[in-house]
């Protein structure tokens, strides 16, 4: 991956000192313990760098996949950033956040990529796109419901992005590969956080154990979708840019049931729907929440911000 | 008093507080990863409220390998390792930290502070304890 | 007991605990003047426990109250990058009231009983967080001019005499350095940009001026308890003092941004060598404080709302929490 050769410096993080070395009994005991360094990951701007340079280039069909994987992270955040200041305890509006800006990280870093393809910026593509043209699945747009629908999506959706991004690590597209590869260690951990409350809430109290149940129950209809194969998937598989979908599903339903078991939770007898977002067909969903997202970019095309 | 002890000096800082909590995964048998009896929320307190709140808990975090768990802060959790993720989320968000130590507040036990004096005093005054005291071999090298 | 320690001392004290008494506050009074720091199992008295409670707590509900008005425009922030820096602001914002509480705990208050007055309407907040973030730009205005009061203000608390506080002070400090900067790029951007941008940003400034410069308290003459804090170095600064200084630098950066304060009165005064600004409305100061500004009601709400949803999820985590040391202990 090109970005190990581009020697690119994280800097501007700018002066942190607040001048405390004065700060007495704090002593040197709270320094350490809040030192703060931003960490050497990929950022979309380095992506967006690399494109600008000329180095990366998606073809039209790994611009169209990363598409979809950055359509889902972006729609996911979009519906996680509301729980923010409205979590059930502030300890859990740190949790959430932490996980939507992870989600629109991947979202972004994938939306940058793709948009080289057509010459577009993550922004082009996030603000400017209609409602047909956004290529996330069906199970992204569901309403964030009351906490219990919430984690219930993110169990399923951590769970598959995690196969998901596994295997992409191995792509032989590089830049696929070098974001998968930052993304698979944060949504291990959104695995981890939904699979400990999807426990908690089962084997909590008979309320919050009604609850997990109608909330599995009604995003379940949206798991046949994430593992779906068409022609794009099947060409890219081919070129080893990525897997078939259906290929995730064993070990999907291995790691989940395992929680599920564990919880003591049966895997909801509903029918799946149909889907269809990655041929950009929505739900009801989808419009009110880009009518949401786009509004102010809309009503000031061409600004920057 | 306060809810809990001091959450400032914790007299025992130093023992090796080994109550980890892997992550979920597939294989892992989840009853193992939750703490041990001390993380029980203290339920029959608070009568008056139906809510039994999430307990207390000290976060101490080590910034990099090689040095010591920092006390960092306190945060809310039902148990030790929900207490573990809110610890990584709340205290180590900017990448301050390669290790956690989460600790029930009430766990801790602390020095008096109303013997501060023959706790700490004793050794002001014994300056053979530190290097500076032997000043006649200043100058003599690699002493 | 908790609330005991906002007793003030009872009046029959057997000899033993006159002596205990007198003791402590020898020993705090030495404390304080060495410009060191108490600690919370140190004797202190009930009047300085209970400052530190309220302004604490108060504190703590401005960042966790604060929270809402840009949350209000997380999910409309204009960019992606912009939606990432405000969501992690945003985020901050909780961690900071988490800090807080717990000093807060230290002194002997629960976190949900401060929660509670909080939802009751029985605690204050920063009444700054009672107006309406109507436009874009008031992410700017928020970061550049209410950031920058509360860093002006938060800066001296790093040093505060209550130790817990302090260190509370100084995370708080260390994170909050991109939160103005942030703000100040947003309105440079816009103030750069098209004239409905540029408007959008001169609005913001005009409506976030004197509410920010409210932030640091009523004038010297009318702040009674503010002696009494600085005499404890709770209070390093006055509340005057303070303010000044802030407008001296907000007509530095201001001119940066290509923008205008509100304030035609702005001056320094060689005499003083003080930063002086036009008048203040603290009828509308006081107003808003007691609960009529135009989002008081709408913002205890939705923190109302949003605890008593969780109220199930927090109840879950607990029964499981008991289940599973009872399975242990079984074992």
């Amino acid at each position: 991956m090109s970005t190990q050769d581009t020697d690119f410096v994280i800097e501007g993080h700018g002066d942190i000192s607040v001048g405390v070395h004065g700060a007495g009994a704090s002593g040197d005991g709270s320094a350490s313990a809040t030192r703060i360094t931003p960490g050497n990951a990929l950022r979309p701007e380095d992506i967006a760098l690399e494109i600008s340079r000329g180095q990366v280039k998606p073809t039209e069909d790994v611009a169209e996949f990363a598409l979809r994987v950055g359509d889902d992270g972006l729609i996911l955040a979009q519906r996680l950033g509301h729980w923010i200041s409205r979590a059930p305890e502030l300890e859990e509006d740190i949790a959430l956040g932490n996980i939507a800006l992870d989600q629109l990280g991947h979202a972004r870093s994938f939306l940058t990529y793709a948009g080289a393809a057509w010459g577009k910026s993550e922004d082009d593509l996030a603000y400017f796109r209609r409602e047909h043209e956004f290529r996330s699945a069906h199970l992204f747009e569901q309403p964030n419901g009351d906490f219990a629908v919430t984690i219930a999506r993110q169990f399923i959706v951590s769970f598959y992005q995690y196969e998901l991004y596994t295997k992409l690590m191995e792509s032989t597209d590089a830049t696929i590969a070098a974001i998968s590869a930052k993304a698979v260690k944060e949504v291990d951990y959104h695995r981890d956080h939904s699979a400990q409350w999807v426990l908690r809430l089962a084997g909590g109290t008979d309320e919050s154990r009604a609850r997990i149940i109608q909330g599995f129950k009604l995003v379940w209809p949206y798991v046949d979708e994430l593992f779906e194969d068409d022609d794009l998937t099947t060409r890219l598989a081919e070129a080893g840019v990525t897997v078939q979908p259906s290929s995730l599903r064993a070990e999907f339903d291995r790691l989940t049931g395992n929680i599920m078991a564990e919880a003591e939770l049966e895997i909801p007898g509903v029918p799946q729907a149909l889907g269809g977002g990655r041929r950009g067909k929505h739900s009801e969903f989808l419009g009110y929440i880009l009518a949401e997202m786009q509004v102010l970019a809309r009503e000031h095309p061409g600004a920057s911000w | 008093m306060a809810p809990h002890g001091n959450p400032e000096a914790p007299a025992s800082a130093a023992s090796e507080i080994n109550r980890e909590a892997p992550k979920v995964a597939a294989t892992t048998n989840v009853d193992s990863t939750t703490a041990g009896s001390v993380s029980a929320p203290d339920v029959t307190s608070g009568g008056a409220k139906e809510e039994s709140p999430w307990s207390l808990w000290e976060v101490f975090v080590r910034s990099s390998r090689g040095l010591s768990h920092v006390h960092a802060g306190s945060l809310h959790a039902p148990d030790a390792a929900m207490a573990l993720r809110n610890a990584r989320d709340l205290y180590t968000r900017r990448n301050e930290g390669v290790s956690i130590w989460v600790v029930p507040a009430e766990a801790i036990s602390s020095s008096d502070p109303d013997s501060k004096g023959s706790f700490f005093e004793s050794p002001q005054g014994k300056d053979y304890r530190h290097a500076t005291y032997y000043t006649k071999s200043e100058g003599v090298k690699h002493l | 007991m908790a609330s005991q320690n906002l007793q003030s001392v009872p009046a029959e004290l057997s000899p033993e605990e006159q002596e205990r008494e007198a003791a402590g506050e020898a020993y705090f009074d030495r404390i304080i003047s060495e410009d060191s720091r108490i600690e919370p199992r140190d004797w202190m008295p009930a009047a300085y426990r209970k400052t530190l409670l309220r302004q604490i707590s108060q504190h703590a509900h401005s960042e966790i109250i604060g929270m809402q008005p840009e949350a209000n425009w997380i999910t409309r922030a204009p960019s992606l990058k912009r939606k990432s820096i405000l969501m992690a602001k945003v985020q901050d914002e909780a961690g900071h009231g988490l800090y807080l509480y717990s000093a807060a705990e230290t002194l002997g208050q629960s976190r949900d009983q401060m929660m509670e007055d909080l939802i009751a309407g029985k605690a204050r907040y920063s009444s700054i967080f009672n107006y309406p973030t109507i436009s874009w730009a008031d992410m700017g205005a928020i970061g550049w001019l209410v950031d920058g009061a509360a860093i002006c203000n938060q800066v001296p608390l790093c040093r505060a005499s209550y130790g817990p506080y302090g260190r509370a002070m100084v995370r708080i400090c260390k994170e909050e350095s991109f939160h103005q900067r942030q703000g100040f790029e947003i309105l440079l951007e816009l103030s750069n940009g098209t004239p409905a941008q540029k408007q959008m940003a001169q609005d913001a400034v005009n409506r976030w001026y004197a509410p920010s410069l409210m932030m640091f308290g009523p004038p010297d003459d009318d702040s009674p308890n503010s002696k009494q804090s600085m005499a404890w170095n709770i209070k390093r600064f006055s509340n005057d003092e303070l303010r000044s200084r802030f407008v001296g630098m907000m007509v530095e950066q201001v001119r940066v941004l290509g923008l205008t304060l509100p304030d035609k009165d702005i001056r320094f005064n060689e005499e003083t060598k003080k930063w002086e600004h036009g008048p203040l409305d603290w009828n509308e100061f006081k107003e808003v404080l007691a609960g009529r500004g135009p989002c008081n009601s709408q913002r205890v709400e939705r923190r109302r709302e949003a605890h008593e949803n969780g109220a199930w999820v927090r109840e879950a985590a607990v029964a499981y929490a008991r289940k599973q040391a009872q399975k242990e202990n079984a074992a």
